[in-house]
């Protein structure tokens, strides 16, 4: 395994007891043969590799990045980074950056300049807006470019072009988090702080692998286990995960079950009374449903359908019921699963009833899975429109305009944006014509992928991809833009506890690639969008200018940033609005019916609650406790497919490896894919360590080593992050090996996505699972 | 009484009316993802109601089947084949209209049957009555949102491409 942070990815403990402030621990890397010494300059960043936010800094020798180290002095990470972060930036030095643009030509790609690309791609999205309307363009952004290039496409798409269809890859990871802010408290904005961990008594992780996820975080929990007056934790997650292991309960539910499990939990808060009345009083609306609605989720009845023991459930209710200062998390076991939205909002609700939030200690944190997923949903990258508006309150579309300069019937406001997996089915419909893609994958990270592949490979469908290498989905395109990245450009990020940071350019983008802003820039020029005086809509040329027109953007809004200059940020992360830690502190809500950013929605159905029927339930806008009924998944085990599959990470591998897998230490640890599968199945079916495993869904299928791993009975899991790009099938399985089984565990997942947040289901699905012979990878 | 199973008679038919529309137009659709998983839990909802109209005739000496549309026939398969294969066609898009137009007004129809029921239970204070139908009435009435929802996210799409 070699480095020692390879073996043990969270470091050395430095304990610390409850409400003492968390000692420093300075990680650093160097490339071989360099010394602190010789570094000529030490240049300002943070972590783009997960959502955590961890402050560092790049070491540049002789205009080349050759090492980071954390910076003490940052209060997300103290001087602490995760293997990501220690070895992540040799990416950047990876000989098969792209360096050119490419473009297609007679079904090829070849080099070409940046005038013959940009002009292709201008001039096809012209057309296409000219002969078609804006609806026949659509963006897919990513959590992970920078605050200011979000913000300029978000402009560029509703603001100038005035197309609904502008969407993340957030929407695979983080969309349920933002929809269950928006359902409980009427706006996104996470209302706790990394902090809570210092003050809290009770930790609970609900789908939330935090060792692996973000694991600054996970070495703050160890550190407070190994202190004095150490948190309980409470776990739920279908995997023996190393929270489970250090975990005082263990919840390990049936996929597709999460909500069964919630409803529970909160059946038994209200039956022992553990609510905060004073609190539920005066600053919520709709217990009376909420009682109803979990009045017969008993124990014994979530414990059939998740297939637990009933005692379990009472004992986890009885913990977050006896907790004197509650912290939960929540991720991807709730967002990528069925009901995702409904089951995220029971977790607020847990903290509603028990009046813990806004207080050290009583921290809800809906995390992010990407670096920069919250400026996504800040800045309108994902759809919303910017700075939390809504895009049903006419006044904020007034707002909007003005600060545009545009007219308000510019920017589409008629319905909801649209949701990626709907931009995928217009593309497949042909209605849409363009999908200009930057920094990501959907090619590895999107469901059922022979589907996806088919998509963007349409002639009909111009594809463009900005991006640092060819992925496989830049395989598929018909303009390639080579981008800076991290360490080659400037802007800001925020992480999962709303702190700030800047990450400046530290060396030069290799060969003619270019930062992503300036090519969202130059776009936005030569498609001459305007505003109404007849002057360019987008008015900025750097970082620092993008910056502070979002700075405007928001002023007022619950994501005020007017308070956080470039400057301020030189010296550290900041929380916005104004270094605030807590949001919500005393019941104060953002969920005025005039303020709010969402009117909320049918957890079910998905339909849009309408204005005058939000106004008539929360007049005085307070937190909304919403309840949902609890419905077995769309896909049950069955006869042909017996088994659940559920997909995930490992603490190695960043999305689509794309630049993990460029890393040697980290490619090393992690070099291909594998299957989980419990010892009592593999025992059940004489499956031994290394078998190689068929997993087939109605999809497709996966070829992979199994590893007997501490998993429920009944269920297999799959990294997400293997492609293609370094096999003999470049984009797509090679049909030459394993009858063309894939490695990519989107071969197997399913089409359906939760109609509140629109996040894919990517942990509910069944499949079958045998063991083959002789094929050699 | 015989006015009350009358209605619950006919609040019977239309309610499995609008659970086997509501399968007909998810098969047709298979290839619009939302409207096809939706739609068929949307069925369920109408497959629940049926029962309980079922149980509550049957005390009243009515014969209501229990038993909602099957949602898993060849014909089903079949709908949904070809949902799949027209689905890269963008013409489907305006069936898709039609169909949801049609959801909307059966749906409009059950509403208003369940709101007679209601109105009906409550002036001869059948309380058995009245908790059927705020049980039921306000599934139906998401129903309804569901289907003007979708309609109104689909339009300007399908009608400027």
């Amino acid at each position: 395994m070699g480095h020692p942070r390879i073996i043990d990815p969270w470091g050395e403990r430095t304990p610390y007891g409850q409400g003492q402030p968390w000692p420093e621990r300075v990680d650093q890397h160097l490339a071989d043969g360099i010394d602190p010494e010789s570094v000529d300059r030490w240049v300002l960043a943070a972590s783009l590799l997960h959502s955590n936010g961890d402050a560092m800094e790049i070491a540049v020798k002789d205009d080349r990045i050759v090492g980071v180290r954390g910076r003490a002095d940052d209060r997300v990470n103290r001087g602490r980074l995760g293997p990501k972060d220690l070895f992540g930036w040799q990416a950047n030095h990876s000989p098969d950056r792209l360096t050119r643009p490419l473009i297609r030509r007679d079904g090829e790609l070849v080099e070409t300049d940046w005038e013959t690309a940009m002009s292709a791609v201008a001039g096809r999205l012209r057309e296409l807006i000219d002969t078609r309307g804006p609806g026949s363009v659509g963006f897919y952004t990513s959590g992970q470019l920078f605050l200011e290039e979000s913000y300029t496409i978000a402009v560029l798409a509703h603001g100038g072009i005035g197309t609904p269809h502008v969407d993340g890859n957030t929407r695979l990871c983080t969309a349920t988090a933002g929809e269950a802010l928006k359902e409980s408290f009427g706006c996104d904005g996470q209302p706790g702080s990394y902090e809570d961990i210092d003050h809290a008594d009770v930790i609970a992780l609900f789908g939330h692998n935090v060792a692996a996820t973000q694991t600054v975080l996970w070495s703050r929990i160890l550190d407070r286990l190994a202190g004095a007056n150490p948190p309980r934790l409470l776990c739920v997650d279908p995997r023996r995960t190393p929270v489970a292991e250090h975990a005082t309960i263990h919840l390990a539910p049936r996929p597709g079950t999460n909500l069964m499990l919630m409803n529970a939990l909160l059946h038994e808060l209200i039956e022992h009374d553990r609510i905060d009345h004073a609190y539920v009083e005066a600053h919520t609306v709709g217990f009376e449903e909420l009682r109803k609605q979990v009045a017969d989720a008993t124990p014994e009845k979530a414990a059939e359908v998740c297939g637990l023991d009933p005692a379990d459930i009472r004992s986890a209710a009885e913990l977050l019921g006896t907790a004197e200062r509650l912290t939960s998390t929540v991720l991807q076991g709730f967002y990528q699963a069925h009901r995702a939205t409904a089951s995220a909002v029971q977790v607020n609700n847990i903290h509603l009833l028990r009046g813990m939030l806004g207080r050290p200690g009583c921290g809800l944190l809906q995390m992010n899975g990407q670096p920069t997923a919250e400026n996504t949903r800040e800045t309108g990258a994902d759809g919303d429109l910017p700075a939390f508006r809504n895009w049903a309150n006419d006044q904020h579309i007034a707002e909007l305009a003005q600060i545009w300069n545009v007219e308000p019937q510019r920017i589409p406001h008629q319905g909801p944006p649209t949701h990626l997996m709907q931009m995928m089915r217009y593309a497949e419909n042909g209605s849409l014509g363009a999908l200009y893609i930057t920094a990501t994958n959907p090619a590895v990270s999107l469901p059922e992928l022979h589907r996806i592949r088919s998509i963007l490979e349409q002639e009909r469908l111009f594809v463009v991809v900005q991006d640092l290498f060819l992925t496989e989905t830049a395989q598929l395109a018909d303009v390639v833009l080579p981008g800076a990245t991290w360490g080659e450009k400037t802007g800001t990020f925020t992480n999962a506890d709303r702190t700030v940071h800047l990450c400046e350019k530290a060396v030069d983008p290799p060969g003619e690639a270019r930062a992503d802003l300036d090519i969202l820039i130059e776009l936005a020029h030569r498609l001459d969008l305007e505003d109404k005086d007849g002057g360019p809509l987008i008015t900025w040329t750097t970082p620092q200018e993008a910056y502070e027109a979002w700075q405007r953007c928001s002023a007022g809004r619950p994501c005020d940033y007017t308070a956080i200059t470039y400057d301020r940020l030189r010296a550290g992360g900041v929380q916005w609005p104004d270094a605030t830690p807590r949001l919500y502190a005393d019941g104060a809500f953002r969920a005025h019916p005039d303020d709010c950013e969402s009117y909320g929605k049918d957890l079910e159905t998905g339909a849009p609650v309408e204005p005058v029927e939000y106004r008539s339930l929360n007049p005085d806008g307070k937190a909304i406790l919403k309840a949902a009924a609890y419905r077995p998944p769309h896909e049950v085990p069955s006869e042909d497919y017996p088994m659940q599959l559920i997909t995930g990470r490992t603490v190695y591998h960043f999305h689509t490896r794309t630049k993990t897998g460029r890393a040697p230490e980290l490619q090393a640890a992690a070099p291909d894919v594998w299957v989980e599968v419990s010892s009592v199945d593999a025992e059940a079916h004489g499956w031994s360590e290394g078998d190689l495993l068929r997993i087939t869904t109605p999809r497709g299928t996966v070829l992979a080593p199994a590893r007997i791993a501490g998993i429920r009975p009944g269920v297999v899991f799959l990294p997400f992050h293997y492609g293609y790009w370094d096999t003999s099938g470049g984009s797509r399985p090679d049909p030459s090996y394993g009858d063309g089984a894939g490695r990519a565990a989107n071969e197997l997942t399913v089409t359906d996505w939760d109609p509140a947040s629109k996040q894919p289901l990517y942990k509910t699905a069944a499949c079958a699972v045998t063991k083959v012979e002789g094929v050699a990878r | 009484m015989n006015r009350i199973n009358a209605l619950l008679h006919d609040l019977h038919d239309s309610e499995a009316d609008l659970a086997g529309l509501l399968l007909h137009v998810s098969d047709r659709h298979r290839a619009e993802h939302e409207v096809f998983h939706v739609a068929r839990d949307l069925a369920g909802w109408s497959a629940d109601h049926l029962r309980e109209l079922s149980r509550i005739g049957h005390e009243r000496g009515l014969d209501l089947d229990p038993e909602p549309p099957d949602a898993d026939t060849l014909l089903a398969r079949v709908r949904q084949k070809a949902g799949e294969l027209l689905g890269r066609r963008s013409e489907v898009g305006l069936l898709l209209l039609v169909d949801l137009r049609e959801v909307h007004v059966r749906a409009a129809g059950v509403s208003v049957d369940w709101v007679m029921l209601g109105q009906v239970a409550q002036a001869i204070r059948d309380q058995e009555l009245l908790d059927l139908t705020s049980r039921c009435h306000p599934e139906t009435l998401r129903q309804l949102r569901w289907a003007n929802a979708t309609i109104k996210v689909s339009a300007s799409q399908i009608l400027s491409g």
